[in-house]
């Protein structure tokens, strides 16, 4: 770790202790809404990291995350509605779940030499499989939705309820911490796996890569860390909908980060939430205040940004700042 | 060292080889040779452990491999040259090299294996930065069989190691070969280049249609007729 911090040149340093520093203080300055905002901003740094483990570094394309999400988001809601688990502890059962739901994808898909596309049609399918199983599912209150108490006034770090503030600083952490996770994965030999995998499956393979078991380990962190999010997400809007929870657009959403920001980089992810966003959020806002009721606009206005930025810089945002910031490491 | 027996392999309902045996000694180059599609590199791959074939046996020294994944078979020692030069294109040189010495057989010696391969292939040393796809494809060439290396083989595989190079290349990359074999290693050579691959084997298999037709040392292969006709276009 000490490492990859020396590797940054001294003013990346300093950009990121500022970033970091402004991210810790934002909740002093702005406004409720803002901060808001500033939370969806991490919650979509931190399953963009998610995501891009699979795609940007073992090359794998899951179009069905909503899956882990909606999984990892009932887990721990209904523990603690029923058993009265509180998410710190139901958070490791939900991963437990979400990761052997993406072992069952994965090993469907890969055992069976499913690849590419057809792999990514496979994750949609169970994504929309298990969302017809929940709206079906009594126990967590079927097409109904789930709810969880709302306070206000409480201040329950333990059991997740509270304001903004605490669940933007639980946001901030675990967008710093799968950060610092990924960048680690990144230059450690199963992170150098996953990129000859991603380059060339069958090179890999010749030099002795067992090419499904690197798969496996990736899909297993990436499903268990999306299942984090979810919980956040349960505990944070406190109602939970099959419909919405694991809708496609959910996985949709969670993937245009890292795509804006930069496949297989380590700050793509949050690069792309900072973009995509706060932009998506204002135009919300305007379409509320201007009267306008358009539904899906926010999607098809998602998908313009993705073609302008995908058709001005194909591999992200994040490689063309950095060369811009001389923050990308010189090819000695 | 490597034995193939009654080897057959399909894919679907084609079959790829047809009771394919064939006897690899230590220390000696064996070509592989045949027209496109006879099934040369579908042997190799099913040595590697990539396709599981439906009847036959394998043996590399004592061990009965048929059917073991690759990574399993590589770490045995079998080494593959891909067809293709397929090295990671956006990895620099150096993680090339290191990726190959991930098998738990060579990743303590890696420092060493990685001298040894840097002094066999100077222009790699001078690249270790630059990312691999930026490479000629010559040098590419020796960037995969150099990979292979820092696995520690005894038994290099390699699959149309001169395909799409020019001719000075080609030279150098079939010397590179010679010279790991003066030094004790195992090859299995697939050529299109049929003269030259003759020339330096020991031994020599011809590959029609998934079954062994011919074989014999490079030397007599040479001078058969019906290879002199077919393939050297004598």
């Amino acid at each position: 770790m000490t490492a990859l911090w020396n590797e940054i040149p001294r003013h990346g340093k300093w950009l990121t202790a500022l970033l970091l520093l402004v991210f810790i203080a934002a909740p002093l300055v702005v406004d409720r809404y803002l901060l808001s905002v500033l939370v969806l901003v991490l919650y979509f740094a931190y399953l963009g990291q998610a995501w891009n483990l699979l795609m940007g570094f073992a090359g794998q394309l899951s179009l069905g995350h909503a899956l882990y999400l909606g999984l990892g988001a009932y887990t721990a809601t209904t523990l603690w509605l029923l058993f009265g688990i509180g998410p710190w502890i139901g958070v490791f059962v939900a991963i437990a779940v979400a990761a052997a739901a993406g072992l069952i994808v994965g090993w469907l898909g890969w055992r069976f030499g499913v690849e590419g596309v057809y792999f990514a049609l496979l994750t949609i399918a169970f994504a929309e499989f298990t969302r017809i199983g929940f709206d079906h599912l009594g126990l967590t209150g079927a097409s109904g939705g789930l709810f969880l108490p709302v306070s206000p006034t409480a201040h329950d770090w333990w059991n997740l309820n509270g304001g903004v503030h605490l669940f933007y600083y639980v946001a901030l952490i675990l967008a710093i911490a799968a950060t610092l996770l990924a960048a680690w994965l990144r230059q450690s030999p199963l992170g150098y796996r996953w990129l000859a995998v991603r380059e060339d499956p069958e090179a890999a393979q010749a030099v002795g890569i067992n090419v499904f078991r690197v798969r496996m380990i990736a899909m297993l962190i990436s499903a268990g860390m999306t299942a984090v999010g979810g919980v956040f997400y349960g505990f944070y809007y406190r109602n939970l909908f099959p419909s919405q929870i694991f809708d496609i657009s959910r996985s949709i959403e969670l993937i245009l980060g890292p795509i804006i920001g930069g496949l297989g980089t380590i700050f793509g992810p949050i690069v792309g939430a900072i973009i995509l966003t706060p932009v998506g959020e204002s135009l919300t806002t305007f379409m509320q205040s201007s009267g306008l009721n358009v539904p899906g606009a926010k999607s098809i206005f998602y998908g313009i940004i993705l073609m302008i930025i995908i058709s001005l810089r194909p591999s992200g945002v994040w490689p063309w700042l950095a060369k811009h910031l001389r923050l990308d490491r010189p090819k000695s | 060292m490597l034995t193939v027996d009654n080897l057959s392999v399909f894919y679907g309902d084609a079959q790829a080889l047809d009771d394919v045996s064939l006897a690899v000694e230590a220390g000696t180059i064996v070509a592989i040779v045949g027209a496109n599609g006879a099934g040369k590199t579908s042997l190799i791959r099913t040595i590697g452990g990539m396709i599981k074939p439906a009847t036959g046996r394998i043996r590399f020294r004592d061990q009965e491999i048929a059917g073991w994944p690759s990574h399993l078979v590589c770490n045995l020692g079998i080494g593959q040259v891909a067809e293709g030069r397929q090295v990671f294109p956006s990895l620099t040189v150096a993680e090339n090299l290191d990726m190959g010495a991930m098998l738990p057989r060579a990743r303590a010696n890696r420092a060493r294996n990685r001298q040894r391969v840097e002094a066999m292939f100077p222009k790699l040393s001078e690249r270790l930065g630059q990312a691999a796809g930026t490479l000629s494809g010559g040098e590419q060439q020796m960037l995969a069989i150099g990979r292979c290396l820092m696995g520690e083989p005894e038994l290099i595989m390699f699959d149309e190691p001169s395909l799409g190079l020019a001719p000075s290349i080609v030279h150098d990359v079939l010397k590179a070969i010679r010279d790991l074999n003066a030094s004790g290693m195992t090859c299995v050579l697939v050529e299109q280049n049929v003269a030259v691959s003759l020339k330096i084997a020991n031994r020599a298999y011809v590959l029609e249609n998934g079954r062994v037709t011919l074989s014999g040392t490079g030397a007599e292969l040479l001078a058969d007729e019906r290879v002199r006709q077919a393939y050297l276009g004598l």
